[in-house]
């Protein structure tokens, strides 16, 4: 035991004092910040503007059609075919719309919308959901229904969700505040898995190559060494994680300090308070039981990083100098993980069908899926008998991981020459000595 | 009482027979020869001394004891031929590390180290990192790391490889030191001419097996071939009935060999009657590369093939 903290401590140090460490430890968070940053920006950033030119002979739609952001109406008079075509010519317009006299506002006639470049897919589609929209107003009220009956008509009724442990709570907005956390919580446990199992497997590689390994087992038990670097490497994922929760909570504070207008309470603050109870977005936030999401998280954390670190390690001590080794290695390790990530994107939206209920059991997915599934509520859409299952199965799959993987690390690590095969690896794993 | 007693050791792996039926022991003290060609299965044999390996079956008795390595592995310092230190480590913080993992705690590490340090003139290297080391030095490091802890039984695989003759004296005068204060040291190598001069004991493995044990003087005996070298004046007329056959003559000197049932004396008469100035004449005794090439040769250990072994 001793001998495990001597060893993670070395581990723990000899990355943490490095230069680049505190380096990456700030850069990475903004880097991936700044590149989500840009992806939000361009997915909202409003596309360029279209404007149709109308000329309504038939007085289809009363002289008006509803734009949105990127695409107005233009309604013109006294133009022909042929002058419409010159001005989108010259670009004054992107498009035209002729309507002939003939066409009737219950008749069965297409419209053309012509353009002078092809329009894209979903300029398309926004043209014909206005036009269609405007012309199903105006063919109701041709039926003599006014503009406030067709309204209170088409009024949507406010509908909730409880379920039956909350019958009466209005939860309306937490299945969405579930639906983020779940993602973002799955999301994240994804990717420590693999950057500190790839971290742990390349720790091992380097004392296989560097030969080291030999020197270390003639002092203490290769289940030691490798306990100890998991253990050391385990603890330098969780103080990069305090520093950005650190980090999080400083620009918070500096924040609110400098620019008061833009945190605290201010007026911004009650902007998204409105936005907010529309949806009942502020309310469901308080409504989510975040101790059992934290708890759970750190739990989760911990216990996949455990299960799959010491695989990681089991691979790297099976290949030598050559990376594309590991690559191939890797593949049936990698799997399981994706596949979890896969499970994760449905149990978000569908947290209690039986493909989300196996995943957030089954201990090789159990730590991505169940976490997305806890956010949803504990007693209510995860119930007490999973998750306490999930939680035992996910020990006893990390203690087998871990054994498997110390026996394939004992031999591994001091065979040298050409990569086994998994046919080998397994015979290591099983062998009695 | 042996140190180290070895009892019909096995180990056997898929396709190689790596160690078949070893049995030896080390007296307290002495600088023991673990010979053998290229794959011999030396390697495979100090890992179990060393606790990496479990043998397949056999024992071996530590102090009386059967091996424990848990317990017994703090009286044992081993230095693998494939040396190995963490690359970016600083040295001091390595051999502090290295020490700390034998079990020493921190402040008993950090006297030893600076004693050896001292000792064997590497002060300035504290806060250089392995990788500024050349690579002698980094076997002397290696060596240090090996012997910090005062281990009873020092495992030293092919300790001189890459020193230059004057660092390799300086490790000589270590090793021979460290026996003196009682520790017994395993010396495994095939570099003949080192063990004649360190070893006080040799055992000679090959194909995983044993196939001579002894110390250094019976091997010679047991190997020589009555061959002696004598030394005249002026080149001999050789003719009639010789006690000995003539093996090699270079100008006024004589390789020869003793026919059987004469003795150095007839040779020394047989000159002397001749009247032949006789200025030297000494018995040759093979050197352990001619009894190591005259034992493996024709073993095809030179390219060890690979059978099937059935457990």
């Amino acid at each position: 035991m001793n001998k495990i903290l001597l060893i993670a401590k070395r581990e723990f140090l000899s990355r943490v004092q490095k230069k680049t460490f505190l380096l990456t430890t700030i850069l990475l968070p903004l880097i991936i910040f700044g590149f989500y940053a840009m992806i939000i920006y361009f997915s909202v950033k409003p596309g360029d503007k279209t404007a149709i030119a109308v000329m309504d002979n038939a007085n289809l739609f009363n002289g008006k059609i509803e734009g949105d952001n990127d695409i107005n109406f233009h309604f013109l008079q006294n133009e022909t075919v042929e002058s419409l075509t010159e001005k989108v010519k010259k670009e004054e317009y992107n498009g035209y719309i002729f309507i002939p006299k003939s066409m009737a506002v219950t008749g069965k006639d297409s419209i053309q919308v012509v353009t002078g470049k092809s329009a894209g897919l979903i300029t398309r589609e926004t043209i014909k959901e206005l036009i269609n929209k405007r012309l199903e107003e105006q063919r109701l009220l041709s039926l003599n229904i006014s503009k406030a009956e067709l309204d209170s008509a088409q009024q949507g009724v406010k509908i909730n969700f409880p379920t039956i442990q909350n019958a009466g709570s209005n939860d309306e907005g937490k299945e969405t505040v579930g639906y983020i956390v779940g993602y973002i919580s799955g999301f994240l446990i994804y990717i420590i898995l693999f950057i500190y199992g790839t971290m742990v497997m390349r720790g091992v590689m380097e004392e296989k190559v560097s030969r080291i390994a030999e020197v270390i087992v003639s002092s203490v038990k290769p289940f030691q060494l490798m306990m100890g670097k998991i253990t050391g490497i385990g603890a330098v994922g969780l103080v990069q994680f305090i520093i950005w929760i650190i980090l999080v909570i400083l620009t918070r504070v500096l924040g609110a300090m400098l620019f008061p207008s833009l945190f605290g309470s201010g007026q911004s603050l009650d902007q998204i308070k409105t936005v907010a109870d529309d949806s009942g977005m502020l309310q469901s936030i308080s409504l989510i039981d975040w101790p059992t999401i934290i708890l759970c998280f750190i739990f989760y954390f911990l216990g996949g990083y455990l299960l799959y670190s010491a695989l990681f390690a089991a691979v790297g001590s099976a290949v030598n100098e050559d990376p594309q080794d590991a690559q191939s290695l890797m593949l049936p390790i990698t799997m399981p993980i994706i596949f979890a990530i896969v499970i994760m994107t449905k149990a978000v939206n569908d947290p209690s069908s039986g493909l989300a209920v196996f995943g957030s059991i089954f201990p090789l997915t159990s730590p991505i899926v169940m976490i997305a599934r806890v956010a949803h509520g504990v007693p209510d859409v995860v119930p007490y008998w999973q998750l306490f299952l999930s939680v035992a199965l996910l020990i006893l799959g990390f203690l087998g991981t871990t054994w498997l993987a110390a026996k394939i690390y004992r031999t591994g690590i001091l065979m040298y020459g050409k990569k086994p095969t998994w046919k080998e690896l397994m015979k290591w794993a099983f062998r009695k000595n | 009482m042996a140190l180290l007693e070895l009892q019909h050791l096995k180990k056997y792996y898929a396709t190689q027979k790596a160690v078949d039926d070893i049995s030896f022991s080390l007296e307290p003290g002495s600088i023991f020869g673990l010979l053998g060609p290229n794959g011999a299965g030396k390697t495979t044999l100090l890992r179990m001394i060393t606790g990496i390996f479990y043998c397949d079956d056999g024992n071996i008795l530590f102090e009386g004891q059967p091996f424990n390595p848990q317990r017994d592995i703090i009286k044992i310092g081993y230095m693998p031929e494939e040396r190995g230190l963490y690359k970016k480590m600083k040295i001091g913080e390595q051999a502090l590390y290295l020490a700390q993992l034998k079990g020493m705690s921190r402040h008993d590490a950090m006297e030893k180290v600076k004693y050896w340090f001292n000792r064997l003139d590497m002060q300035s290297w504290w806060n250089k990192k392995v990788e500024d080391l050349s690579k002698g030095m980094g076997q002397k490091l290696q060596f240090v790391t090996t012997v910090l802890h005062d281990p009873k039984l020092i495992i030293l695989d092919e300790p001189f490889s890459g020193l230059d003759p004057i660092n390799a004296n300086l490790i000589k005068d270590q090793i021979y030191d460290l026996a003196q204060k009682g520790s017994t040291i395993i010396f495994s190598t095939h570099r003949m001419e080192q063990v004649e001069e360190i070893c006080d004991h040799i055992v000679l493995i090959n194909l995983g097996k044993k196939i001579l044990d002894g110390s250094v003087h019976d091997v010679k005996q047991q190997f020589k071939e009555n061959a002696f070298r004598v030394q005249l004046r002026q080149a001999p007329e050789l003719n009639g009935e010789a006690p000995f056959q003539l093996l090699n003559q270079k100008d006024n000197i004589l390789t020869v060999k003793i026919n059987e049932g004469h003795t150095g004396n007839d040779v020394l008469q047989y000159f002397i009657h001749k009247g032949i100035q006789i200025d030297s004449f000494n018995e040759m005794l093979p050197s352990l590369n001619e009894v190591f090439i005259k034992l493996v040769e024709g073993t095809n250990a030179t390219s060890r093939s690979f059978q099937e072994i059935e457990k």
